[in-house]
């Protein structure tokens, strides 16, 4: 019980914290915004609302995604650079249950890219955004959130142990953006990449998604999926966690930035 | 001038070495090299998906604009990372002249610049089978010194907003955003509304992309050189508004005791 109150006391902090960052603001908004504007002059302003609606969506998960890999790699280089890091790791607190709040606050932020990336479609494409299963879409949203801030707390792991893993952040940008089919269709891309693709949880948030605004196909297995990823991603990032933390722990790296 | 060519070297050089944590190689990979061609292959499967141009139009307008990230961000952190580790405030009353602190820190920051360009357009061109004739290999390498040193240029105006504004790095996704955006680099000039493609004018790589794909689509080093010409102006201007811009904030700066504040 304590442990739950804890964990949700730290989100809403968190939530609360980040959302007066600029910058988090910035990706969270912007981006979407920027490459909502890319895909509408790059598609001649097509007039398939169908695909529009879909370009809403995957740049508002565009921004989700960005904001996961930079921030959550960003709030722990703060932290250890404020001289907290140390703090944290010997509170009484799990330290699973300290992270894991952080990086679901700042994906859950994202309700901000997709609210931005939707409303500027309707407003500058003139589309209507009529979603087909509200039910569907209200559930997938907070489930693929879930499981992209989990898989931003899996890599977190990672940031505890390597001073510049922040850095490594940035690397996952491009990919997962290109091969999760936010705002490409996977039929474009290479056969080997589909199978890559379903290890990360915005693949399955997108088609939850795309499919209850479409209404293209059934929602509810990709959002069991985004729920299913989101226990391994949770179960692996504390074992992974409690790896690094060893490790940093006997070389003394924790406070080193 | 002995003095003033110390500061251009010497404080140049470790205040590139700083900019990646006191030079850890594996950084600048992972941070600049890689990220350049996953760009690369991102625009380049959205173009196919829309079916506007070829892979020889991303590889060659993505890897120009990588040229943008490190001069951009590297600039701006030259002021940033100073305010960090609180050496600000001693920078600005030591008597060391300007031009040559901000040049010598420009100067390898617009080599780093062109060399992640170099590096994006060879592997870019690589993975995605885009050729490029021989004769354009010395050409395209001065296409991108060129758009490197006019990216710096706006990277100078870019750290001396740092002065003044304490989200740089805001800033320069922002600008770096809109060069992806309007500067030709993904979306060409003729499918962006005609205000937006005059503004494009006066922003850096765009001229330098347009001369690099000239380049590679057969032109000649004579074909593109009011192309280069428009291009190294566009970063003297930058530069110059940059400099006269640091000169202003730094005594407002000092006017207002908020330098630390920012």
């Amino acid at each position: 019980m304590r442990l739950a109150r804890s964990m949700a006391v730290g989100w809403a902090l968190h939530f609360k914290q980040e959302s007066r960052n600029p910058f988090f603001l910035w990706i969270v908004i912007c981006t979407p915004l920027i490459y909502a504007t890319m895909a509408y002059f790059l598609f001649r302003g097509g007039t398939d609302g169908d695909k529009l609606v879909g370009a809403a969506v995957g740049t508002g998960m565009m921004g989700i995604w960005s904001l996961t890999t930079t921030a959550a790699a960003a709030a722990l280089q703060w932290r250890r650079r404020s001289g907290i890091l140390e703090l944290l790791v010997a509170a009484p607190l799990p330290f699973w249950a300290i992270l894991a709040p952080i990086t679901i606050a700042i994906s859950a932020l994202g309700i901000y890219s997709l609210l931005a990336s939707m409303l500027y479609t309707r407003l500058l494409y003139g589309v209507s955004l009529e979603i087909e299963d509200w039910l569907a879409f209200a559930v997938a949203v907070p489930v693929g959130i879930l499981a992209i801030g989990l898989l931003g707390f899996m890599l977190g792991a990672a940031f505890v142990r390597f001073r510049a893993a922040w850095a490594v952040g940035n690397l996952f940008e491009f990919p997962v953006w290109t091969i999760c089919g936010l705002l490409i269709p996977i039929a474009v891309l290479p056969a080997w990449v589909e199978p890559v693709a379903w290890v990360f949880a915005p693949t399955w948030g997108m088609n939850a998604l795309r499919d209850a605004a479409l209404g293209d196909g059934s929602p509810w297995d990709d959002i069991a999926m985004c729920a299913a990823l989101s226990v391994v991603y949770g179960g692996l990032g504390v074992i992974l966690l409690r790896v690094f933390l060893g490790s940093a722990r006997r070389r003394g790296t924790l406070a080193l930035s | 001038m002995t003095h003033r060519l110390r500061v251009f070297a010497i404080g140049g050089f470790l205040s590139y070495r700083a900019l990646f944590g006191w030079l850890n190689p594996y950084l600048f990979v992972i941070i600049l090299l890689v990220p350049s061609v996953t760009q690369i292959m991102f625009f380049a499967y959205l173009g196919r998906a829309a079916g506007v141009e070829d892979d020889t139009f991303y590889v060659v307008g993505n890897a120009v604009v990588a040229a943008a990230v490190p001069c951009l961000f590297g600039m701006a952190d030259t002021i940033t990372d100073e305010r960090y580790t609180h050496t600000l405030s001693l920078l600005v009353v030591s008597p060391a002249s300007r031009l040559a602190l901000f040049l010598g820190r420009a100067a390898p920051v617009a080599a780093n610049g062109a060399i992640v360009a170099a590096f994006a357009f060879v592997v870019g061109s690589l993975v995605l089978g885009v050729s490029v004739p021989f004769s354009a290999l010395a050409p395209l390498a001065l296409t991108i010194l060129v758009t490197g040193f006019a990216c710096t240029g706006l990277g100078i105006v870019n750290a001396s907003l740092g002065l003044r504004w304490r989200e740089s790095a805001l800033l320069s996704n922002l600008i770096l955003y809109f060069l992806l955006l309007a500067a030709g680099v993904n979306v060409p000039l003729d499918l962006l509304p005609g205000w937006l493609s005059t503004i494009a004018q006066g922003l850096p790589v765009t001229h330098g992309v347009e001369a690099a794909r000239e380049l590679v689509a057969g032109g000649t080093l004579t074909d593109v050189a009011p192309l280069l010409g428009a291009e190294l102006l566009v970063g003297v201007a930058y530069a110059a508004v940059g400099l006269f811009l640091v000169r202003l904030f730094e005594v407002e700066a000092r006017r207002g005791a908020s330098l630390e504040l920012a």
